[in-house]
């Protein structure tokens, strides 16, 4: 079957979800299990299309959050739900902690700061720790280190299972996902007729949470926008899975006031990634990544855990975050027009997806439309792909491992296309099922995942037939 | 059909059907092992060579020019003849000491334990990833194995209209794969300030009607779903902008080692293959290694001499009981990027797997390069050296007790 846009829903929508990124699942999931009927209305021919694709996979505690703000909040509360939910979809949960590390005495000077803010942030389990009490519980760190603070809460998890569990979610419970559909305009006259690029519906409310186009999206539903989102890029270096052994906990740097800095980082998949970097641009699209950021992220890498020098890189990637001219979330609800904005959800948004869509859901009761009844959330386990936890290969009958370095099974790919949410585009292949993600970035399965996929893509792997 | 895991243990296990671990196998067997089992994650014996539809294989031990695929059912034939136990759509998953792997297959997981393990698990291209490569990360950037692999198995094309990144031997090949099966090359460049390859190379692409710039770098690609344009620096700096729906990445191979990466044996820094002695024995007495394994990349011929050299000192190092002696390390200075073998093994093989030191440049270089064992120089030569081009050196008689062994360069003597 070749992917197509679902068809349009006859009836009326009552919410209508714009975009599908990690916060939009999550909104979904929300109003669906509060037995709303959802339409996530998503451009991308895959969900995770913008920011959520490229990120640090951290699942933060918020112990550096701005003290009071409704981000700490949402950070915390959508924390807290992951933690409550995570078993019953199957999700992973890797308990590194971080290690807040200072390299010199200016940064260790800081230290004491950051632990008050973040017991005042309601985080207590927080340790300062001497650089020798630190390389204590991480052998592999830089004799250098001065001083560090633990925060045992920060943890890791999958980044992209997770947002798929909550929209997987929202589809067993009725939602519709229409892809390739960007919104286009916005029409208020009691209830919403939104225009698409591939058709046109009703819904009694929307959520704008079009993460890096918050501020379009806004326009086109025909509000003053109330923020400009100004793009800020984020290089990363996936390292092999050699490195894993090196770095048992996640190596944070004493945070400047405009980045959280470059982090070392294990992965839920058993690599290693070092980034991000912290770059403004214009552009809302492109993510590229560049040769000197790259090497300066590797040797970054290697100042901080020496061994990671000489260990091969397996990935590079890059991600925009949507920052405004602001620090803070740009949550703005017009209950005139039944109208939610999640905007600006710049670099925690992974960990508050979840306390995102209880908000939004807390918002919506404001806006006076009538109750529905709550649903039973469906059971459901997505596949495992992290390497904590039992895969498809450890298991019988598997039919064969089609991508050697990330051990996929065909009987993972085969499944993906039959799930409620099956991958629109190669990148949604890989980043539900980790095929082509190794060492060897496709050398050895790439040909083969043509194949397999062919007529399943939007965009074909292959361009065609071989010519003689 | 695949027999499921069996408790009994074989003598030797051997990881990797290609050319190298063929070899190996039929010679273990020739010399009077009774069991040997041979292992490949793919469905068919053949290893990289079963990509190859074009290129001579085979001439030396078979006496025969085989097309890649054919040669590896030829080899399969062989090895069967010879009394080797194969066993496709095995993959090692893990190398562990005592002479154990882990290994998956589509019955399941299990332990395989054997008195010697023989790994040759061959080499692969650096995928732009590792290369660093800046820019979009669309459809269509891949590497000549995978072009190869979608022409010869699947009968798909990946591209049109590649750029070409390369001028190693297998970048000619690449090149021919594109303008034999319906793709036409937008152009070859060569980052290095020469072709790799040796002088025909150069004018090879000119001659197909493919311009081939050296000194040239990609600067940045373009595209959303599929590359739609990518920017390279010629040498003399200045940028030039390419329509095209493709980048081919060839060669700068990198052994296929991550068994011993992710064991406590690791690999050696040069070579990123795993360190190895006279005989092809690493660290772990009882794990020997061999073919493009120990430092891509070789011809297929070459995988599989080498392959039959170490099958005979293992078979050796069998009947006589393992070499546990402590090794020396080959050291060496800059610009020499590897030597294999790079540990040398006080031992009772009459004659070892590895007759010569292999060694490379990790760039063009004219100088002195010389061997010293024990302080004293037992071997020079001057000249000018080419990067990826394999230099012999006759492993001296007795440098196997030598207690240092040290390569030397001396630039511009
Ligand atoms: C480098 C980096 C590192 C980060 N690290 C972490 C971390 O470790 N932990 C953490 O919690 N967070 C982290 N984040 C933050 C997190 O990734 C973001 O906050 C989150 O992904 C934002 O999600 P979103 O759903 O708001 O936006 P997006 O993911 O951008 O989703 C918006 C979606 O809307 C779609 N869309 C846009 N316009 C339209 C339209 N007109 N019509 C239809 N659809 C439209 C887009 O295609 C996209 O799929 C990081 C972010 C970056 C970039
Ligand atoms: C694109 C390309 C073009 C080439 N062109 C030529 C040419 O024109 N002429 C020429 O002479 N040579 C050519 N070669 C080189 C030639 O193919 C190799 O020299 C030869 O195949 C190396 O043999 P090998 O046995 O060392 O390794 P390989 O042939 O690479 O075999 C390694 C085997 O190990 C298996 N394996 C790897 N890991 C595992 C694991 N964990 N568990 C189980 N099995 C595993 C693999 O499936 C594979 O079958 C080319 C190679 C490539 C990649």
């Amino acid at each position: 079957m070749l992917h197509t846009p679902s068809p349009p829903f006859a009836g009326q929508y009552d919410l209508a979800v714009i975009g599908a990124g990690v916060v939009g699942c999550a909104v979904a999931r929300r109003f669906a299990l509060a037995g709303a009927k959802v339409v996530v209305i998503e451009k991308g021919a895959d969900i995770l299309s913008g920011a959520s694709k490229a990120n640090s996979a951290i699942l933060h505690t918020g112990f550096d959050a701005p003290p009071g703000s409704l981000e700490l909040e949402l950070v915390k509360a959508g924390r807290a739900e992951y933690l409550a939910i995570r078993e019953s979809l199957g999700l992973p949960l890797v308990e590194t902690g971080a290690l807040v590390c200072a390299w010199n005495a200016a940064e260790a000077d800081k230290l004491d700061a950051i632990a008050a803010q973040g017991r005042a942030n309601g985080i207590e389990e927080l340790r300062l720790l001497s650089g020798a009490e630190a390389r204590a519980t991480m052998p592999g760190l830089a004799e250098r280190l001065v001083a560090a603070i633990e925060v045992a809460g920060e943890h890791i998890i999958d980044p992209w299972t997770a947002p798929l569990a909550y929209l997987t979610q929202a589809v067993a419970l009725g939602a519709h996902l229409l892809r390739d559909a960007e919104l286009i305009e916005g029409r208020f006259d009691g209830d919403w007729t939104l225009t698409t690029s591939t058709g046109t519906l009703r819904a009694a409310a929307v959520v704008n949470a079009a993460g890096l186009y918050g501020d379009v999206v806004d326009a086109r539903l025909g509000f003053e926008p109330d923020f400009e989102i100004r793009p800020r890029k984020g290089q990363f270096v996936v390292l092999d899975k050699a490195a894993f052994a090196h770095l048992p906990r996640i190596v944070l740097p004493v945070p400047t006031e405009i980045t959280k800095g470059v982090v070392v980082c294990p992965t839920a998949f058993g690599n290693v990634l070092i980034g991000p970097t912290a770059e403004e641009q214009e552009d809302r699209t492109r993510a590229t990544v560049e040769t000197g950021a790259l090497e300066a992220l590797l040797a970054r890498g290697a100042e901080i855990v020496p061994a990671l020098a000489g260990i091969p890189v397996t990935a590079v990637y890059a991600g925009l975050r949507p920052a405004t001219e602001s620090k803070a979330y740009r949550v703005i609800a017009r209950a005139d027009r039944r109208a939610i904005t999640l905007g600006g959800i710049r670099s925690t948004g992974l960990s508050a997806a979840l306390g995102l869509a209880g908000h939004a859901l807390r918002l919506h009761e404001g806006f006076g439309l009538p109750a529905t009844a709550p649903a039973t959330p469906p059971t459901l386990c997505l596949p495992n792909l992290t390497e904590t936890r039992e895969r498809d290969w450890q298991r019988p009958d598997h039919g064969e491992i089609v991508c050697h370095c990330e051990l996929v099974t065909r009987r993972e790919i085969e499944a993906t296309f039959d799930s409620p949410v099956p991958p629109g585009d190669f990148g949604g292949l890989r980043r539900r099922t980790r095929a082509g993600m190794g060492r060897c970035q496709g050398f050895y399965c790439n040909a083969r995942l043509a194949e397999m996929t062919k007529g399943r893509l939007k965009e074909p792997l292959a361009v065609g037939e071989r010519e003689e | 059909m695949n027999a499921p895991f069996e408790s009994t243990s074989a003598d030797v296990i051997v990881v990797g059907g290609g050319p190298a671990g063929v070899a190996a196998a039929m010679e273990l067997r020739r010399r009077g092992i009774a069991r040997v089992l041979l292992l490949d994650r793919e469905p068919e014996l053949g290893g990289a060579t079963r990509h190859c539809a074009h290129s001579p294989f085979g001439m030396r031990e078979f006496s025969r020019v085989y097309l890649g695929a054919a040669y590896g059912r030829r080899l399969a034939a062989e090895a069967t003849r010879a009394g080797v136990e194969l066993r496709t759509g095995y993959s090692v998953v893990r190398l562990e000491s005592g002479g154990r792997l882990e290994v998956a297959s589509p019955a399941g997981v299990g332990t395989l334990s054997a008195r010697r393990i023989l790994i040759a698990t061959g080499a692969r291209e650096t995928p732009r990833s590792a290369r660093l490569i800046p820019g979009d990360r669309p459809l269509g950037i891949v590497t000549t194995g995978t072009l190869q692999s979608y022409v010869a198995f699947h009968g798909l094309m990946p591209f049109r209209r590649p750029l070409i990144v390369g001028s190693e031997l297998v970048s000619q090949s690449a090149l021919f794969t594109c303008l034999t099966h319906g793709a036409r090359p937008v152009a070859m460049i060569e980052p290095g300030p020469h072709a790799l390859a040796r002088a025909p190379f150069a004018w090879f692409p000119r001659l197909m009607g493919v311009p081939f710039h050296v000194g040239a770098d990609i600067t940045d690609i373009r595209g959303a779903a599929r590359v739609e344009e990518v920017t390279i620096r010629l040498a003399d700096g200045s940028p030039r902008t390419l329509a095209c729906d493709g980048v081919l990445l060839t060669g700068r191979f990198t052994p296929e080692s991550a068994l011993f990466r992710q064991s406590t044996l690791g690999v050696d820094p040069g070579s990123a293959g795993p360190a190895i002695d006279q005989d092809g024995r690493s660290q772990d007495p009882l794990v020997f290694a061999g073919g493009n394994l120990l430092r891509a990349v070789e011809t297929g011929g070459w995988a599989f001499r080498e392959g039959r050299a170490v099958g005979r000192a293992l078979a050796e190092d069998l009947a006589r009981g393992s070499e546990a002696n402590a090794p020396t390390p080959v050291d060496f200075e800059t610009p020499i990027k590897l030597v294999v073998p790079s540990l040398l093994r006080a031992g009772a093989n009459a004659a070892p797997a590895f007759p010569d030191f292999q060694l490379r440049m990790a760039r063009a270089a004219s100088g002195r390069l010389s061997l010293e064992i024990d302080g004293r120089e037992v071997w020079a030569r001057a000249g000018t050296w080419w990067p990826e081009r394999r230099i012999l050196v006759p492993i001296p008689p007795g440098a196997t007790r030598a207690g240092s062994v040290r390569f030397r360069f001396r630039e511009g003597q």
